[in-house]
């Protein structure tokens, strides 16, 4: 990178809104195809049952359908979706098939697809279809698949599909030195809600097939479309390079649009089953039963500490609801509700159960902060009931426990199975703590705690936390310099909304040391680039702004090189500049003239240390005990990302991401009745915050601590404004109120229920 | 049946079913995709569009009830040559980031200010309520909306009388 | 969420409506702004064989203030309410009311008639229509008829509309400007459904005392309901703190709410008592 820059780190407003402003995105429903045909999905309403018969004889003859297709057309076996993280040979079983086949194990489960002329004949279709299914008994708890009663997969003989376990020292040796009055235990219960990331734009996808070419593409694809190719390829028996997933824009990812779903297969397959496109649109009722669910854990934890406050240990159990089946990324959040419990803090000692309960609900998957939000929800909540125990103030309790500079890079507990060992690697937890307090003015704002003011108890409550980021292996990037100059970058990364384009343009406009507008940007697609990775983790802006920086210098020196034979010189004399190379006597050569092709380089950036961000948050909340309401007086977030490459998207993600983490704190909640039926069926059950809700949130970005493993210096930013928030505003409750939140949400009834108990 | 309306300034004919919501009338038998579902269920108000010079929601409207009615999509209040204010000020202030959400919040903050062109920050906040973004956590979104007044007043204040 | 096959029809008359009703022999609806209608059939939870659009219909969207009181055709839709400063001034418990209906958007299209012929029983129209001892013109193949409020709503999403009739209008008593007044709803979020509502009044006689007390609420039963045990708590005596708290709680005895995932019903039961007590401590200002 060229020593000032131009572009990173300026609040450069972003290329796509060009287009999105004015209608102009290309989303996948707003794509057709000529002879376009078009899907329903005929879901189980039935929790768990033994699928004994499908009936389409009904439905086949509506006018307009063209065919309904069910398990035995898809073939037997009937292939599985594999897990794409951290996978296991013992989770296997629990994969999904991607379409019922002899049980249904959750409402939603897709046992058939009609394709028809239009989207409304087929779901009228749906309606004609007829079932045979033998009911079993469901369970939608932990509890109660911890039992094992009634299994989901009675040849496994246990709904416990896996246990991890975070270690780090020796928790039980501290926990039976533990003997005297020096030591307190805090032991609590908490959980956190089913809910999710709820995108606005629902998924969709299109199947085209040219029979000619015996190639399929896909369009619809997002996040990780290289895996899901591979995936694909395998389910459907074509080679991976008669394949190709197309990315347009994007409705917003959060962690769950862009993972292998039954219909990432149903719908390709659709596609060559009748020989025509085949268009399907998730409607907002499927898409709330359909789209991987999250956040659902319940724990049971014991913090040890001395009277002075410094803790000593932390141990217990967490249990996943995961839902009926362990989908393509299912193990990220159990995995790291263990791995991340401990944040920024020093706990020496780290005993963490974490286990996958299968349960009669819609499998589960990642969400922004996957397993981080839920952690830090449990350990803030124990810091705080632990601090007041010991009559130590909350703040001070963090300071003594906060991991100081000079003890990074510090080790995160050692999680196995897969073995994964991270290591916290730069950074000032307690500066980013103190600029918090000040910018919230919590010493001013202290004495509120417990007042009743017009009516209304006050508290205030602080959290800190660290956003785990730049998840390699690698990506990679390739430029091409076109025939007027401008250099078109394509990049594995993927967009999901978040401003990537912009951010990618910014940082090969100054590694290229030439004009954004001169540069265009193409993410995602497998068209694009041999391999990609995509975007998850917060890794786009580290692993592909990278991989483009390394792809530019590799550009630089085949355009020097070029020029050097051609003004006849030597390589390290040619001084480029936008669109041109010149020779010390003076002589110019456009870039696109110096050879019959187009120049191009590729490159790679490799890395397999993780980031991790940092910071603080603190909330002031008042509550209306007659009503339980809780009013966010004020929010205050700070962030260290290590470098800011653009300062407004990223203040946007963050606003953004506290926003959503409000929502989860209050409002948003997939409710299950005992039999297994999902009652938050729309948008006027399942409530997402709207723009009265939250207004008062306050942001400070910063850079401070760089980090050593990409040459942008930067950390994963787009998840940490979520992390901490449940923890934060439940805190606060708590301060207001004397009492202890245990659970999420703390919605109006929960909140008085909590006072009047 | 058949409908004939106005949409963005010209005349079209089609022919629908009664259970054709306007919003799929508008984005597949005319292919103005800029307006877009979100719900169905008229909700999130992504799919606001102004009929007659009302903001509505397009999920919640027969096709068949638009006969004679003059509409308005987020593509008639663009242009290609330049943003409009309203939509300058949503760039300059990031008030979008996936763009799902973000036509039917235009067509809704246009035919506010249009309106009410002084609207305060809490009438503003106040109406997009009705309105649900995923990404930008809506902060970002008032501002644009409170900056593009000046444009709206300047508009109501130089109409001749 | 495609909507179900139907016909639809579009009369320009009243009289055409209800032949088409009674054509329709139950299977028919009603079309007005269908802010509540589309999603019902978005979800295919109805599946009419024909909608009747009563927007070309005309008279139907007229607000009417005189002696006899308010008079709202069934076409009148929130943000007409809002835009009448007459009618906020005539009935200013109608105007509070309005204010929480849904959104900027919906309010547009949303009707009067629609609300009540809806029957959700935490919406506001159908709470003020019973608070307020309103009265609905029903009109039917033989002619129109009158209906109390009070016996329109028979449950949740139930009234005493026959498949053949339709709402024309809804009449209000008109309102004593001296009169005292409190609304006061609790939803989740801004233009949420109620969890709880009330629409309380009462008038003061020769000494000072509550007279004619009205205490209707919304979200608390399976349709709005005005509590007459509460009412008579406050009828004849001094409004003051202490009458106004006896008031609450007997409020919140006399109902069964719902249990749901919004809140339990002992929430609701406590949520209603503090509305009651806020709507009438706001009562007891002059607005």
């Amino acid at each position: 990178m060229k020593s000032v820059n131009t572009y990173v780190g300026q609040p450069i407003e972003r290329v796509e809104d060009l287009r999105l402003l004015r209608g102009r995105g290309q989303f996948v429903d707003d794509l057709h195809f000529d002879g376009m045909l078009h899907a329903a999905i005929l879901r189980s309403s039935v929790p768990h049952g033994r699928l004994l018969r499908v009936d389409t004889t009904a439905a086949t003859a509506l006018a307009g359908v063209v065919t309904v297709v069910t398990a035995a057309e898809v073939g037997n076996p009937v292939p599985t979706i594999p897990l794409r993280l951290a996978p296991m040979a013992g989770l296997i079983p629990y994969e999904q098939p991607v379409i019922a086949t002899g049980k249904v194990r959750y409402v939603g489960e897709p046992i058939a697809v009609v394709i028809a002329e239009s989207a409304a004949i087929a779901e009228d279709a749906l309606e004609l279809i007829t079932l045979e299914i033998e009911a079993l008994p469901p369970c939608v708890d932990t509890r109660t698949a911890a039992a094992n009663r009634s299994l989901l997969f009675e040849e496994m003989g246990t709904n416990l599909a896996a246990t991890y376990t975070a270690v780090l020292g020796d928790a039980a040796s501290a926990f039976v030195a533990a003997t005297t009055d020096e030591f307190r235990v805090c032991r609590e219960r908490f959980d956190t809600q089913r809910h999710t990331a709820t995108t606005m734009e629902t998924r969709g996808l299109i199947g085209v097939w040219d029979d000619k070419t015996q190639h399929l593409t896909v369009y619809g694809a997002a996040k990780v479309p290289f895996a899901s190719r591979g995936i694909l390829a395998r389910q459907i028996g074509l080679p991976e390079s008669s394949i190709d997933l197309i990315e347009g824009d994007v409705g917003g990812g959060f962690g769950m649009r862009g993972e292998f779903y039954p219909e990432d297969f149903l719908i390709p397959f659709a596609a060559r089953h009748v020989n025509r496109p085949v268009k399907w649109i998730e409607d907002r009722r499927e898409h709330l039963l359909a789209c991987n669910h999250a956040r659902e854990f319940d724990c049971d934890l014991e913090l040890l500490c001395k009277r002075d406050g410094t803790i000593l240990a932390i141990r217990g159990q967490i249990n996943g609801n995961i839902g009926a089946y362990i989908r393509a990324n299912a193990t990220i959040a159990p995995r790291n509700v263990a791995l991340c419990l401990s944040g920024p803090y020093r706990i020496p000692n780290i005993y963490i159960e974490s286990t996958m309960l299968v349960t009669n609900k819609t499998p589960t998957g990642t969400y922004r902060g996957p397993g981080r939000f839920e952690g830090d929800f449990f350990r803030e909540r124990l810091f705080d009931i632990a601090a007041k125990d010991l009559g130590i103030d909350p703040v001070v309790f963090r300071r003594h426990n906060l991991l100081t500079k000079d003890e990074l890079p510090s080790k995160l507990p050692v999680l196995t199975p897969v073995p994964q060992q991270e290591e916290l690697d730069c950074g000032d937890y307690l500066q980013t703590l103190d600029r918090c307090l000040a910018e919230f003015d919590w010493s001013g704002k202290v004495k509120l705690n417990g007042r009743l003011i017009d009516g209304r108890y006050h508290g205030i409550g602080i959290g800190c936390f660290i956003e785990g980021g730049a998840v390699g292996p690698r990506e990679n990037a390739r430029m091409v310099v076109e025939g007027d100059g401008s250099v078109s970058v394509y990049v594995g990364s993927a967009i999901v909304g978040q401003g990537l384009e912009t951010v990618c343009a910014q940082i090969a406009a100054d590694a290229l040391e030439m004009p954004m507008e001169q540069i265009r940007i193409f993410h995602g697609s497998t068209t694009y680039v041999q391999e990609g990775f995509g975007s998850f983790a917060s890794r786009s802006t580290v692993m592909g702004g990278s991989a483009i920086i390394a792809t530019a210098e590799k550009l630089k020196e085949t355009i020097r090189t070029a020029a050097a034979l051609r003004l006849n010189c030597a390589a390290e004399d040619i001084v480029l500049q936008p669109g041109l190379a010149i020779s010390p006597d003076g002589n110019a050569v456009r870039w696109p003239d110096l050879a019959p092709e187009h120049l191009q380089a590729a490159g790679t950036f490799s890395s397999t240390r993780r980031t991790y961000g940092y910071g603080a948050h603190a909330a002031h909340v008042s509550v209306d005990p007659g009503t339980g309401r809780v009013e966010v007086l004020d929010y205050v977030a700070v962030g260290d990302v290590g470098r800011i490459v653009n300062p407004m998207t990223l203040k946007g993600q963050i606003v953004g991401a506290i926003v959503q983490g409000l929502g989860s704190t209050f409002l948003e909640h997939l409710v299950y009745d005992q039999e297994g039926q999902l009652l938050t069926g729309s948008f006027a059950d399942y409530l997402l915050p709207t723009a009265s809700d939250y207004p008062n949130i306050r942001v400070y970005d910063q850079e401070e601590y760089p980090s050593s493993n990409n040459p942008l210096g930067a950390k994963g930013a787009g998840e940490g404004g979520i992390v901490p928030v449940g923890g934060v505003i439940a805190n606060a409750i708590a301060s207001a109120l004397g009492v202890q939140p245990r659970s999420l949400p703390m919605s109006p009834s929960r909140v008085w229920e909590l006072i009047n108990c | 049946m058949n409908v004939a309306f106005a949409v963005n300034g010209g005349q079209v004919e089609v022919q629908v079913e009664p259970r054709t919501t306007l919003a799929d009338c508008l984005r597949y038998d005319l292919r103005l995709t800029g307006t877009h579902v979100g719900c169905a269920h008229g909700v999130c108000g992504a799919c606001t569009v102004m009929v007659d010079g009302v903001a509505v929601r397009s999920c919640l409207i027969l096709a068949v009830q638009m006969q004679d009615a003059t509409i308005v999509t987020i593509e008639g209040i663009s242009n290609d040559n330049a943003l409009t204010p309203l939509q300058a000020a949503f760039r300059k202030h990031f008030a979008l980031q996936c763009g799902f959400c973000t036509p039917g919040i235009l067509i809704t903050a246009h035919a506010l200010l249009t309106e009410e062109p002084n609207a305060s920050e809490d009438r503003i906040r106040d109406v997009i309520s009705g309105n649900i973004c995923r990404c930008t956590g809506y902060i970002p979104i008032v501002e644009a909306i409170a900056d593009a007044r000046a444009a709206y007043q300047s508009q109501a204040g130089s109409a001749a009388p | 969420m495609k909507l179900p096959k139907f016909d639809y029809a579009s009369p320009a008359t009243l009289e055409e409506a209800v032949a088409l009703l009674a054509a329709g022999n139950g299977a028919a609806k009603l079309l007005a702004g269908g802010q509540s209608l589309v999603p019902i059939l978005a979800f295919r939870l109805a599946a009419p064989s024909m909608l009747v659009d009563i927007g070309r219909i005309a008279g139907l969207d007229k607000i009417e203030i005189n002696d006899a009181g308010i008079h709202l055709g069934a076409r009148v839709c929130w943000s007409d309410i809002e835009a009448d400063a007459e009618l906020a001034a005539a009935h200013p418990l109608l105007a509070a009311a309005m204010n929480h209906v849904a959104h900027y958007s919906i309010r547009k299209r949303g009707t009067v008639g629609g609300s009540l012929a809806h029957a959700d029983p935490a919406a506001e129209m159908p709470g003020i229509a019973v608070a307020c001892d309103g009265e609905l013109i029903l009109v039917g193949p033989s002619g129109s008829r009158l209906v109390p409020a009070a016996s329109f709503f028979l449950g949740p999403l139930t009234t005493a509309l026959a498949p053949d009739e339709l709402i024309t209008q809804v009449h209000l008593p008109p309102w004593p400007p001296t009169r005292r007044w409190g609304f006061q709803e609790f939803a989740r979020r801004r233009g949420d459904f109620a969890l709880a509502g009330v629409a309380a009044f009462y008038d003061l006689d020769s000494s000072g005392r509550a007279t004619n007390t009205h205490i209707g609420v919304i979200g608390v039963s399976d349709r709005p309901k005005r509590l007459a045990a509460a009412e008579a708590i406050l009828d004849g005596h001094v409004v003051d703190a202490d009458a106004i708290t006896a008031t609450a709680e007997i409020a919140a005895k006399v109902v069964d709410p719902p249990n749901d995932i919004h809140g339990t019903s002992r929430y609701r039961r406590a949520l209603l008592a503090t509305l009651v007590e806020r709507a009438l401590a706001s009562a007891c200002i002059e607005h």
